[in-house]
């Protein structure tokens, strides 16, 4: 078996030296019957030809975004990544290291997260900036219980222009530590009273811009608010790609923020694995979760990183850590810092407005079609449609077209009619006008 | 490339401070202009902005590096790291084995690593395909009713099993207050307990290194949800007395949690599920060989019992007669099924899960538990040929890593720190050190089945070396190691005391 170096002499010489009979002896501690009832219905090995047959059949069972004009968002971007990024990533160095406790030999490792952590900060405009969460969601649930901490408090809002994912990744997680979750109803108009709600029991109000249905917000007014009781203010980003162009959370006066960084580097993968950025102000850097890249030096005076501030975390801190987090993102952190870094200030900002005025151009051109509503006035590269029939319907009949049109919002929340109709529709860099004329054609058919 | 930038000299004597193949290379922000881009972008539509007041006013300050000044620049960093490609790796408790190749280029390919989360159901059958047919095989291997796959790493799984505890007491009437973790466990264990809002009570080890259950039986009431056990446990010995303690455990109406990191010493062999087992995480990212990253990602599948199988958060796939569901909601779940909650955005790690898939596939059912039976045979064999010169506090045989403690480092004025910053200097990745903290010391090898007895043999003289130099008397050759690395020993107190968390111009040194 390709993956299993020992023959059959090795082994007996090493059990020679262990003195023990067979392999199955050093099973001993292992109640027998148990170890004999150990029979697996499940096939022999197979060589990398068969098992790569068996994965080309897999991918076959599916439309390829590759294959199909997508317009497909609601917190998941598709946009070009530069070839430079997964050769990169797929270094042995950089694939196949472990979490750099050793940083004598990690250094490469811990100067590319000290890189990441500086480029967050700076996209985000924010102050400290840790080295990777899961992903949005649960960065958003870890801001929440951050606050909670920061405040002792235990209520939290959430606005109805965050990601239902985040919600839910949140209220479950709230549950169990019997914090009080209030969210308001979802928002694609972006009307929601939020400045009003705001009061002195809670730890912060949760947000996200560019919103769930595509709205842009300014929060600098929330802000001031949360502040004046003694609140935290946590923004979520769903698409970083945005940061290119909007005025980012730090400057309106966000105390965390936390964004989504997979448009970035990685692959869509169909949802996973991303990475989750988390930023706060520096006041706040002890009460944050996760693992910190600091800088400093070696015996000879050398300029090195090292982990930092860990007693906030597990290993040190145990029941009483910020968070259980471990095992990170770091790969998929290192993905997005290579595109960051090799965009650039120049190219973030160029992609961005590629991406905005692609959207811009997409509804005007669905906005041409008949019984189709653009909803919400700013948006980035993603906005809602009404349509008037069952948008899961629509999505449905456009995706026996050859295309993946718009994600419902019934996917999300099949509980409120008057979201039946709505869709999300997304556009960036890699739709061709021949693709969105595609869909408004599909598009003019299926409503007919 | 960079002018003005000066680093303090170093022992290498070169004008530079470079070594040969090892180049100090600078900040990507202390490099290069803001002008510069690495990515040719097409020009924007001409359209009427819509950003309104929106917008941003201030520059972002990234740097602007061509194509090959970033290739370079990460390729010079990454030669500044260690990995299990390059060489051995025993870090204990984190089963460094080899990761393949084809796992990596089977994730890339269309059609599955380019799918978007929220295409049409009838779109993604492949995934959900996939997703399936690696839940059917860890079912398979762990006799588990069902599994949660949602989960984002290790610790990620353990706060989804003692969810689905507390939301499977609440459904009885009282959620409880305590969870039993042994002395012990990892860090993660009392961290996953305490957010699903239990407080945690330590059950102390014997003198075997395993479970007291005197004091288990001692620290049991009705006021214990659960117990949260790792098997083999961390000093790499198997619970012989599992079969009691979930019995008790269940006796007493609690639920049995077993930490599934070490799952590498049974894969193959033995089935949980016989053990009375209530849920455990499997770490795809350390038994189905996906690779490490650096720190992740990871993916950690949640195998239930059917006593907590119901409670399972969403969203998960299910077979029906011709296709593939995707249940996201509550709605969909049915009546039957009540699940706690949402743990991650999407549907989990996918492309984690597809490398795991084809490392399933690739051993198959005989090839893991060939697996194990090396991972063990290896591990014993370190024990037995080292346990002469280093200190093995508990009897063998271990299972799939060796603990040793820091008893044969006695008055050498050599720490387990400095022995194993000694090893790096020999070209190894150290043990883990001082984990578990049950032992003295502890150093904790694990040499996972994909070394040959060639790197082990090797190994273990140079092992037998530095424990003959540290005997000798030669505490100074240790407190200067390592010598011969990119870095030398960091001052770790002066980054926790004056944290510098990020670059700035005024502090770039
Ligand atoms: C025994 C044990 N439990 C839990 C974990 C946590 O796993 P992860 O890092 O994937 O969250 C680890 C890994 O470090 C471990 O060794």
């Amino acid at each position: 078996m390709r993956y299993l170096p020992l023959s059959a002499d090795d082994r007996a010489e090493m059990l020679d030296a262990i003195g023990a009979a067979s392999v199955e002896d050093l099973f001993c501690d292992i109640p027998a019957d148990v170890r004999a009832s150990g029979v697996f219905d499940l096939p022999d090995h197979q060589g990398e030809m068969a098992v790569e047959q068996a994965f080309s059949a897999l991918a076959q069972k599916s439309l390829s975004p590759a294959c199909a004009p997508t317009f497909l968002g609601a917190g998941a971007y598709r946009h070009h990544i530069p070839a430079a990024v997964d050769a990169l990533i797929q270094r042995g160095e950089f694939l196949t290291s472990y979490t750099p406790y050793q940083p004598e030999i990690s250094q490469g490792t811990l100067q590319a997260l000290f890189e990441f952590q500086t480029q967050v900060c700076l996209l985000t405009g924010m102050e400290v900036a840790n080295a990777s969460m899961y992903d949005a969601a649960t960065a958003c649930a870890e801001a929440a219980l951050m606050a909670a901490r920061v405040t002792r408090r235990k209520a939290v809002l959430i606005s109805g222009g965050v990601h239902p994912h985040y919600i839910d990744v949140i209220r479950t997680q709230l549950a169990f530590t019997g914090i009080a979750c209030d969210r308001l109803a979802p928002d694609p108009l972006g009307i929601e009273d939020l400045l009003g709600r705001v009061s002195p029991d809670l730890a912060c109000v949760v947000v996200q811009t560019p919103g769930f249905f595509g709205g842009l917000s300014d929060f600098s007014a929330l802000a001031a608010q949360c502040h004046a009781n003694g609140v935290l203010l946590v923004v979520a980003v769903a698409e970083p790609v945005s940061l290119g162009a909007l005025k980012p959370p730090g400057e309106m006066g966000a105390d965390i923020v936390v964004v989504d960084g997979s448009s970035l580097g990685m692959p869509l993968s169909f949802g996973g694995p991303g990475v989750g950025l988390f930023a706060v102000r520096e006041k706040y850097v002890r009460n944050m979760p996760g693992r910190l890249v600091g800088q400093t030096v070696d015996v000879d005076g050398r300029r090195g990183w090292v982990l930092t501030l860990s007693t906030r975390e597990q290993h040190i801190r145990r029941e009483k850590a910020t968070s259980n987090i471990c095992t990170n993102s770091g790969l998929c952190a290192l993905a997005f810092s290579i595109h960051v870094a090799l965009l650039g200030d120049t190219g973030l900002a160029k992609l961005a407005e590629v991406n905005h005025a692609a959207a811009v151009a997409l509804s005007r051109k669905l906005a041409a079609v008949k019984g189709v509503k653009i909803v919400g006035p700013a948006f980035f590269n993603e906005f809602a449609v009404m349509l008037p029939k069952p948008a899961a319907e629509v999505v449905e009949a456009l995706a026996a077209k050859g295309i993946l049109g718009g994600v419902p919002v019934s996917r999300f929340y099949p509980s409120f009619p008057e979201l039946e109709n709505l869709m999300l529709v997304a556009a960036t860099e890699t739709n061709s006008d021949a693709d969105m004329d595609a869909l408004v054609a599909a598009l003019k058919e299926v409503l007919q | 490339m960079i002018e003005g930038q000066v680093f303090p000299s170093v022992p290498a004597g070169t004008v530079t401070g470079n070594r040969g193949l090892v180049v100090e290379e600078p900040l990507l922000f202390e490099q290069g202009s803001v002008a510069g881009s690495g990515v040719d972008l097409p020009e924007p539509r001409d359209v009427p902005d819509g950003l309104g007041g929106f917008r941003r006013t201030t520059p972002i300050g990234l740097p602007g590096l061509s194509e090959p000044q970033v290739v370079r620049h990460y390729t010079r960093l990454s030669q500044k790291n260690y990995s299990i490609d390059a060489g051995f790796y025993p870090l204990g408790s984190c089963t460094m084995k080899y990761n393949p190749r084809l796992n990596e280029k089977l994730a890339r390919l269309s059609g599955l690593g380019d799918l978007h989360p929220f295409q049409p159901i009838s779109t993604v059958q492949g995934a959900l395909e996939m997703m399936h047919s690696l839940a059917v095989w860890l079912m398979e291997l762990t006799g588990m009713a069902g599994v949660a796959m949602s989960p984002a790493a290790g610790a990620h799984g353990e706060l989804c099993g003692i969810m689905a505890i507390r939301a499977a007491q609440e459904a009885k009437g009282n959620p409880r207050k305590i969870i039993l973790v042994p002395e012990s466990a990892h860090g993660t264990n009392p961290a996953s307990a305490s957010l699903c809002g239990y407080s945690v009570v330590a059950i102390p080890a014997t003198s075997e290194g395993r479970v007291d259950i005197a004091a288990l039986k001692e620290k049991l009431s009705d006021e214990v949800a659960g117990i949260m056990l790792t098997n083999p446990n961390t000093c790499g010995l198997f619970e012989r007395d599992v079969r009691e303690i979930a019995d008790l455990v269940h006796a007493a109406g609690a639920f049995f949690y077993m930490d599934g990191a070490n799952f590498n010493a049974l894969i193959g062999r033995v089935k949980v599920a016989d053990l009375g087992v209530d849920a455990m995480h499997i770490n795809l990212h350390k038994t189905f060989s996906t690779p490490h990253g650096g720190g992740g990602p990871g993916a950690g599948p949640t195998v239930l019992s059917p006593a907590l199988v119901a409670f399972a958060p969403l969203p998960f796939v299910r077979k029906t007669k011709d296709a593939f569901e995707l249940v996201e909601t509550r709605a969909q779940a049915g009546e039957a099924a009540h699940p706690f909650g949402r743990m991650k955005g999407f549907h989990g790690q996918f492309g984690v899960m597809l490398r795991a898939l084809a490392y399933a596939m690739s051993l198959g059912k005989d090839g893991l538990r060939q697996t194990s039976g090396d991972a063990v045979l290896n591990a014993n064999y370190l024990l037995a040929r080292l346990k002469d010169v280093l200190t093995a506090p508990f009897d063998g045989p271990c299972m799939h890593e060796a603990l040793f403690d820091d008893g044969f480092l006695k008055d050498t004025g050599v720490t387990t720190l400095d022995f194993a910053k000694a090893l790096i200097d020999e070209g190894y990745h150290p043990m883990t050190m001082y984990f578990p903290l049950v032992v003295h010391g502890a150093l904790l090898m694990e040499p996972t089945e994909s070394e040959s007895k060639q790197t082990l043999d090797v190994f273990i003289d140079t092992v037998r070396g530095l424990a003959a130099k540290a005997l000798a008397g030669d505490a100074d050759f240790f407190h200067a190691a390592p010598r011969l690395t990119p870095r030398r020993r960091l001052d770790e107190t002066l980054a926790a005391r004056k944290p510098v968390l990020r670059w700035r111009p005024d502090v770039a040194d």
